[in-house]
């Protein structure tokens, strides 16, 4: 009986395995996003941003997000943008960075000295990103890109996605160019369109499964330039806020969702 | 009023001037750090890289063409059989290892061909960035212009086709010449899975 059912099961052609192999990935995928523990990155990233740190011994409170200060709901969808007191097109990293700096007191080396954490210990950005970006939860995607300023970092976040470069040669657009293309088994949006740029934006950042952690935006650009064989980018630094502002102002009027769950 | 106020909006330039391909290569060079074995001056471009970014990958005939031999002359062809073991070479197209900034000098590198390319039917997890190579030395024999051609579209994908999305897996150093030699039998060999 069982060297029939694996005679059966060999005969069944591997287009149909990889179909069913792409539909068990969004099974899982889908049950990844039921119980996601984004929710507890949500709930310490309040926290954080109420509890009076640094030299100042302030809190985040009063920091501007880009709608006046201490006001969250939606001000994610509405970054990276223009913030006069800085004179820059900031992301929300880099603003965070710059709130720890003028309200708590504390110094950039400091504030950025562990972006990036891991399973054992998240890094304090990366709980902060998790409840400001979900309180732009329902909110359309609105970067805007009227300031001068705006406009010029648009412009080169367009110029550094299809730039080819590094030992492969490659550019963002090189894996993410071309629709309905993947690597190995894993889907890529083409995020130079609005559809795909939606798709990839509004649920980033995001709980990812493979590692226990919660991933803000310079973590994700900084994988794919990773994984791209390019040194590596500066966190927060102009070419990847510009990039994330021009993918960002490509997902224009999706609905934010995040934060996701990844696999 | 409001009217005039939407005459200035719609008068004022929609997009400022765009950045030169000198200054956003400046920008990389200035935004990205030496780190593990990938050197800052990766982000610097050579003439394919700036050519096929400036072209939208899409040079015209004749530069593709001076692009092509150039690349061309690249090529170390060895002398001899250039069918190496297709054991070895699954292996090595499995392997989507070496050349980031995380990977540890000394541990040999993988050709990552599975992230983009179909080969041996009983491998289902395989990319479709690049054209399915399932049955391709089945198509084509293995003579020794076959081998030529698959050893040399493996070291140097852009003597081929100039803005190729392949990466240039002997010229960036990432496969050595044993290690392509392997990935042509894997390729060619009629006893490889790729060829059943």
């Amino acid at each position: 009986m069982s060297r029939l059912v694996v005679l059966c099961l060999s005969l069944i052609p591997f287009t149909v395995a990889a179909q069913d192999a792409k539909k068990e990935i969004e099974k899982y995928q889908q049950m990844l996003g039921e119980g996601s523990p984004a929710e507890l990155w949500e709930l310490e990233g309040e926290a954080l941003w109420k509890k009076p740190q640094g030299p100042s011994n302030a809190s985040l409170e009063k920091c501007d997000l880009g709608l006046g200060a201490g006001k969250v709901p939606g001000a994610y969808a509405r970054l990276p943008r223009y913030f006069k007191d800085t004179d820059q097109v900031q992301d929300l990293e880099s603003r965070l960075v710059s709130c720890m700096s003028a309200l708590q007191g504390r110094s950039r080396a400091e504030a950025t000295k562990r972006v990036f954490g891991n399973a054992d210990t998240p890094s304090e950005l990366e709980y902060l990103v998790a409840w400001i970006v979900g309180q732009s939860r329902g909110h359309k995607m609105a970067a805007p890109v009227s300031h001068p300023k705006e406009r010029a970092s648009y412009e080169l976040g367009k110029k550094v996605f299809f730039y080819r470069a590094g030992n492969w040669d490659f550019s963002c657009a090189s894996c993410h160019g071309e629709a309905d293309k993947r690597i190995r088994m894993q889907e890529l949006p083409v995020l130079s369109e609005p559809a795909g740029a939606q798709l990839a934006y509004t649920t980033w950042p995001a709980y990812r499964v493979s590692s226990s952690q919660l991933k803000t935006m310079q973590w994700r650009i900084n994988d794919c330039y990773r994984q791209m064989r390019f040194p590596e980018p500066e966190f927060a630094s102009e070419s990847t806020i510009a990039l994330t502002h021009y993918l960002a102002v490509t997902a224009k009027g999706g609905a934010y969702r995040g934060p996701g769950t990844k696999r | 009023m409001k009217i005039l106020v939407m005459a200035g909006m719609l008068a004022a330039p929609l997009a400022l001037a765009e950045p030169t391909a000198r200054e956003v290569q400046d920008i990389h060079l200035r935004d990205f750090h030496t780190k593990g074995m990938v050197k800052k001056e990766a982000v610097a471009q050579d003439a394919v890289q700036r050519i096929c970014t400036m072209s939208n990958d899409r040079p015209s005939a004749e530069v593709a063409k001076q692009l092509e031999a150039d690349q061309m002359r690249s090529i170390a062809f060895p002398a001899g059989s250039l069918l190496g073991d297709w054991k070895r070479g699954e292996n090595i197209a499995q392997s989507g290892r070496g050349m980031t900034f995380t990977d540890a000098a000394g541990t040999p590198n993988g050709g990552s061909c599975y992230n983009c390319h179909q080969m041996a039917a009983k491998e289902i997890s395989y990319g479709t960035l690049g054209p399915s190579l399932q049955g391709f030395g089945k198509k084509r024999g293995a003579d020794a212009e076959t081998q030529k051609y698959a050893y040399g579209k493996i070291y140097n994908a852009k003597a081929y086709n100039a803005c190729s999305q392949m990466p240039r897996l002997g010229w960036s150093g990432t496969l050595t010449e044993q290690q392509i030699k392997d990935l042509v039998a894997y390729l060619l060999d009629p006893a490889s899975p790729v060829n059943q």
